[in-house]
C-alpha cells in the first residue's frame, strides 16, 4: 500500500502532504491576519461600445465563450428556488465540454442532481464551494470526483477571486431584472431576492459575466448592483426562479421550547457582555433560534435604552423591523433570506447591499466582520478545544457550508448556540470530525443546559458567573453530559483518499474530509 | 417529612411519559417539580412501555434538582400497582394519585408503596405522596385527603374533569372553581403541604394565563402544574418578590440577627415586633428572590 504522509496543522489536524504540495497550500496557523500587502489578479475586459448585449440563447453564449478546463460561476442568491444553474450546466454539458472548474458561491438542493450528472460526464472535474447537501454531498464523500473539493468561506471566496486563486473565466449569473447593457439588481422582478452580495464578486473580478434574467427592463437601470461596465452578455430566459422557494415567507417565530430556551440564553449572554452598549453591532443567522434571539434582543435593547450602530450578514424580517422601529441604525447586507427583508431593501436607504469582500474578505482594506461586536453561530459539531464543525455530518458525510462562519466568528464576542444533543447525536464532542471555525475564534457555547466559555476569556468567565439564568461550566463537562445521555459512538470509518479541503478564510489549510468507507 | 420543608414549587410541569425527547429535556427548563405522567397522556396500548421508559429516564437522565413526580394511573385500573413498583424502584421523589376522593384511597397507595419500598430495600417512608383532586367528592373531603399520610407533600386541583363534575365547565374567570380552590388551599394549609393549582391549556393566551397566575398566588397557592415549559418563566415572574419585598425581608433577617448576637429575646424593626409569621414570610421571599435571579448567593439584589 502506498506511503500517506500527512502535515499536522495548529488545530492538529493531518493533512496530505503530497496533496498539499501539488496544489501550493499552506497549512493553518493561525485566526490572525497579518498586515501586508498583496496584489490583486488581473481580469481581461472585451470592449464594448455597442448598445444591445442582449441574447436568446443560452447555447450560443456557451459555444462561444465555455472551452475545457475553463473555471465557471455561479451564485447562490436564488437558493432552492434556482432555475438558472440547471439551465445553464445541462447545456455545458449537451455542449461536450469538458474539465471544468465548478466555482459557484454555494450549492444549493435543487443544483444536486445536475452536479452529480456533470461529474459522470466529466464535464466538472474540480469544485471549489461555500459548500454542498444532499446527494451532491454524499456523492463527493463517496469519492465520486477524482480531484479534492476547496470550500471556502464567503469572506475566502471574496479573497480567492481577487488573488487569482479562483480564475472565473466565465460568470452565469442570474438576475430577476436587467437591461440591455447588463446594469441589474436584485430587489425588483418577480423572483426578487434582494442583496447580490455574492455575486459581486463575480461580476468585478470574472473574465466572461454573462447575466440571465426573465424581465429585459427598459435603459438605464438604476439602482444598478452589477453595472453594464462589467457585463458582457444579457441571455433573457423564461424564468430565472420560483419566488416562493427562494425564501421563506412569513418568518414564524420557533414555539420549540427547547430553541426558545437556548435563545435566551444566549440574549442573557449578550446583554450581560461588555459589548451591550449603545451603538453596538450584532449579526444572528436566519434559523428558528437565531430569529428567537432577535426577538429576545429587541426587548432588551428596548428596555435598556440601546441602539445597534449595524446588524450585518444573512437578512431576515425581524432584522428590517429593528432596522424600522429605530433600533438599528443600519442594515449591512450581503444576503437576504426572506422576502420581506429582500422587498425592504428598495425602500431603505439604511440598507446598504455589500458585496462579499466588504462583507468578510480578510485581504482587503478593512472589512465590516473586522468591525462586529457579537455574533450567533451553529454548530453540527464543537468540541472541548471549542473547534467547530459544520460541515460533515455524525456519519462523515458532506452535508454543510462554511458560508460566514469563520468569516464572522472574529467578532468580539463569538457565541455558538447549539443543541447539547440532536436525537442521539452529540453535539458537544472530544473532537469534531472536520474543523471549520478553529476554537481559538470562539468564545461562548450556549446550550439548552447552560453555556460553557473559552478558557481564554477570563473576562467573560468573570462576567457570566454573576448572572443567575445562565449557568457556568467548563466545555469538558458539557461534553461528558453529552455523552451520558447519548453513548459514545462508533468511529467513523474513513479511507485515505482525500476528498475535500477546508481552507481557512486566509487560505491556508483548516482541514482535510477523507472519502467515506461504507 | 418533606412537606415542612420550604421548598419551592411554584412551578409543576407535565410531561408525558411516552415521549422520549420530552422526557429527555424535561430537566432543561428550571421547573420546580417536574411530574411524568403515565395516565391520562398515555393511550392503553402504550401503558407498560411509558412506564418502562420513564423508568429508564429516571435511572439515566440528570433532572438537576428539580422535584420529580410522576402521576400513576388510577385505582380503578390494572395499572397502578406496577406503576407503583416500577417508580418506588427507581426512587421517585413522590407519587401523585389521580382522582383521589378519600383518605383511604391514599391508605390504599401508601400500602402498595410500603411493600414496595421493602421488596427493594428502600427505607420506609422514604417515597412521598401528593394528591389530585378531581370531583365535588374530592373537593369536600379535601381535609382529609390533605392529611391522609404523613408521606403526603400536598394536593392538586385538577380542573378539567372537577368543572365536568359540577356540570359546568371553565371560564376565563375562573368562578367555577373559587370554591374548590378555595378548599383545596385551606386544606393543605391546615396539614401543613403545598397547594397546587390546576393546569391553564391554552398555551397561547398569554394575558389569560398570567391573570390566572396572578390570581391563584394571590390566594396563596404554592404554584401551578403546567403543560408547556413556555409557562415557567410566566409562573416565576409572578411569584418573584419585589426589589421592596426583598429589602424589607433582608432588614427582618438581619434584626433577627442582630437580636441572635446581643442573646435579646425580643426582635424589634422599625419600632415593630418581629414575630414568627413575619420571619417565615422574610426567609420566604429571600428564597424566592434567590430562585429567580434576583439576588445573589450573599443576598444582594443584582441589577
Amino acid at each position: 500500500m502506498r506511503m500517506v504522509l500527512f502535515l499536522i496543522n495548529n488545530v492538529n489536524r493531518s493533512l496530505p502532504e503530497d496533496l498539499m504540495n501539488q496544489l501550493g497550500f499552506k497549512p493553518f496557523k493561525s485566526t490572525t491576519i497579518d498586515s501586508t500587502v498583496v496584489a490583486r489578479t488581473p481580469h481581461k475586459v472585451a470592449i464594448s461600445t455597442g448598445n444591445d448585449k442582449v441574447l436568446n440563447s443560452i447555447k450560443e453564449v456557451v459555444e462561444n465563450n465555455v472551452a475545457d478546463g475553463m473555471t465557471i460561476s455561479f451564485h447562490h442568491h436564488f437558493r432552492e428556488g434556482d432555475f438558472v444553474f440547471n439551465l445553464v450546466m445541462q447545456t455545458i454539458i449537451d455542449a461536450g465540454i469538458k474539465d471544468l472548474t465548478l466555482a459557484p458561491s454555494s450549492l444549493t438542493n435543487v443544483m444536486n442532481d445536475m452536479v452529480v450528472k456533470a461529474i459522470e460526464a466529466g464535464t466538472v472535474t474540480n469544485i471549489t464551494s461555500s459548500g454542498m447537501r444532499g446527494t451532491l454531498g454524499d456523492a463527493v464523500s463517496h469519492g465520486a470526483l477524482a480531484n479534492p473539493v476547496i470550500f471556502r468561506s464567503h469572506g475566502g471566496r471574496a479573497r480567492a477571486i481577487e488573488q487569482g486563486d479562483i480564475k472565473i473565466d466565465v460568470a452565469f449569473l442570474g438576475v430577476p431584472n436587467s437591461d440591455r447593457l447588463g446594469n441589474a439588481n436584485g430587489m425588483d422582478g418577480e423572483a426578487v431576492f434582494g442583496s447580490l452580495g455574492y455575486a459581486l464578486m463575480d461580476a468585478q473580478y470574472a473574465d466572461k459575466v454573462v447575466l440571465l434574467t426573465d424581465n429585459i427592463v427598459s435603459y438605464p437601470n438604476t439602482p444598478a448592483s452589477i453595472k453594464q461596465t462589467q457585463v458582457d452578455y444579457v441571455v433573457k430566459i423564461d424564468k430565472v426562479g420560483d419566488p416562493d422557494k427562494i425564501g421563506s415567507g412569513a418568518t414564524r417565530f420557533t414555539k420549540d421550547p427547547k430553541e426558545l430556551k437556548i435563545a435566551s440564553t444566549v440574549n442573557d449572554v449578550i446583554t450581560n457582555s461588555a459589548y451591550f452598549k449603545d451603538g453596538f453591532s450584532f449579526q444572528t443567522g436566519s434559523g428558528g433560534a437565531a430569529l428567537a434571539v432577535t426577538r429576545y434582543l429587541r426587548e432588551s435593547m428596548k428596555q435598556n435604552d440601546i441602539r445597534a450602530s449595524f446588524a450585518l450578514g444573512g437578512i431576515t424580517k425581524p432584522m428590517i423591523d429593528l432596522l424600522e422601529e429605530g433600533l438599528v441604525d443600519k442594515i449591512m447586507d450581503v444576503q437576504d433570506f426572506d422576502k420581506g427583508a429582500a422587498e425592504s431593501m428598495h425602500t431603505s436607504k439604511n440598507q446598504q447591499e455589500i458585496d462579499a469582500s466588504w462583507y468578510a474578505d480578510p485581504y482587503n482594506k478593512g472589512a465590516m466582520v473586522d468591525q462586529l461586536d457579537v455574533v450567533i453561530l451553529s454548530a453540527l459539531e464543537i468540541d472541548t478545544k471549542f473547534n467547530v464543525n459544520v460541515m460533515t455530518g455524525s456519519d462523515g458525510v458532506i452535508r454543510g457550508a462554511v458560508g460566514g462562519h469563520q468569516d464572522a466568528a472574529t467578532a468580539k464576542l463569538t457565541i455558538i448556540s447549539a443543541p447539547l444533543v440532536r436525537g442521539r447525536i452529540a453535539t458537544v464532542v472530544p473532537a469534531v470530525s472536520t474543523v471549520v471555525t478553529p476554537g481559538d475564534s470562539i468564545d461562548v457555547l450556549v446550550t439548552e443546559v447552560g453555556i460553557a466559555i473559552n478558557p481564554k476569556r477570563q473576562d467573560l468567565i468573570a462576567a457570566m458567573k454573576k448572572v443567575p439564568s445562565v449557568p457556568v461550566f467548563s466545555i469538558e463537562e458539557l461534553e461528558q453530559r453529552a455523552s451520558k445521555i447519548v453513548g459514545t459512538p462508533k468511529p467513523i470509518e474513513f479511507t485515505e483518499r482525500t476528498v475535500a479541503l477546508v481552507e481557512y478564510r486566509d487560505g491556508t489549510i483548516i482541514d482535510a474530509i477523507k472519502e467515506v468507507k461504507d | 417529612m418533606a412537606a415542612t420543608e420550604e421548598r419551592l414549587r411554584r412551578t409543576m410541569m407535565f410531561v408525558p411519559g411516552n415521549n422520549p425527547a420530552m422526557l429527555k429535556d424535561a430537566g432543561i427548563y428550571g421547573a420546580d417539580s417536574i411530574m411524568f405522567d403515565l395516565e391520562d397522556a398515555v393511550s392503553l396500548a402504550e401503558k407498560d412501555a411509558a412506564r418502562i421508559l420513564v423508568y429508564e429516564a429516571l435511572m439515566t437522565q440528570d433532572y438537576g434538582n428539580a422535584e420529580l413526580v410522576v402521576r400513576i394511573n388510577g385505582l380503578d385500573t390494572k395499572f397502578w400497582e406496577n406503576d407503583v413498583i416500577a417508580m418506588v424502584k427507581a426512587g421517585i421523589d413522590v407519587i401523585r394519585l389521580p382522582k383521589t376522593e378519600s383518605a383511604a384511597m391514599l391508605q390504599q397507595l401508601e400500602e402498595k408503596i410500603v411493600a414496595a419500598e421493602k421488596q427493594f430495600d428502600i427505607p420506609v417512608g422514604t417515597t412521598h405522596m401528593m394528591a389530585a383532586i378531581e370531583s365535588a367528592k374530592g373537593v369536600l373531603n379535601a381535609a382529609e385527603i390533605a392529611a391522609a399520610s404523613e408521606r403526603m407533600i400536598g394536593i392538586a386541583l385538577s380542573a378539567e374533569d372537577y368543572t365536568t363534575d359540577l356540570k359546568t365547565h371553565r371560564y376565563p374567570g375562573g368562578a367555577e372553581l373559587e370554591f374548590a380552590r378555595n378548599m383545596i388551599l385551606n386544606s393543605a394549609r391546615a396539614a401543613g403541604v403545598a397547594a397546587f393549582d390546576t393546569v391553564f391549556t391554552n398555551t397561547d393566551d398569554v394575558v389569560g394565563f398570567k391573570q390566572e397566575t396572578e390570581h391563584i398566588h394571590q390566594l396563596g397557592f404554592d404554584g401551578k402544574s403546567l403543560v408547556n415549559p413556555r409557562q415557567i418563566p410566566m409562573v416565576n415572574a409572578v411569584y418573584a418578590p419585589t426589589d421592596k419585598e426583598i429589602i424589607n425581608a433582608k432588614n427582618v433577617l438581619a434584626a433577627i440577627e442582630d437580636a441572635r448576637i446581643k442573646g435579646s429575646g425580643v426582635i424589634a424593626m422599625n419600632g415593630q415586633m418581629v414575630d414568627r409569621p413575619v420571619a417565615l414570610r422574610a426567609q420566604r421571599v429571600m428564597k424566592l428572590a434567590k430562585a429567580s435571579g434576583l439576588v445573589d448567593e450573599d443576598g444582594v439584589i443584582l441589577d
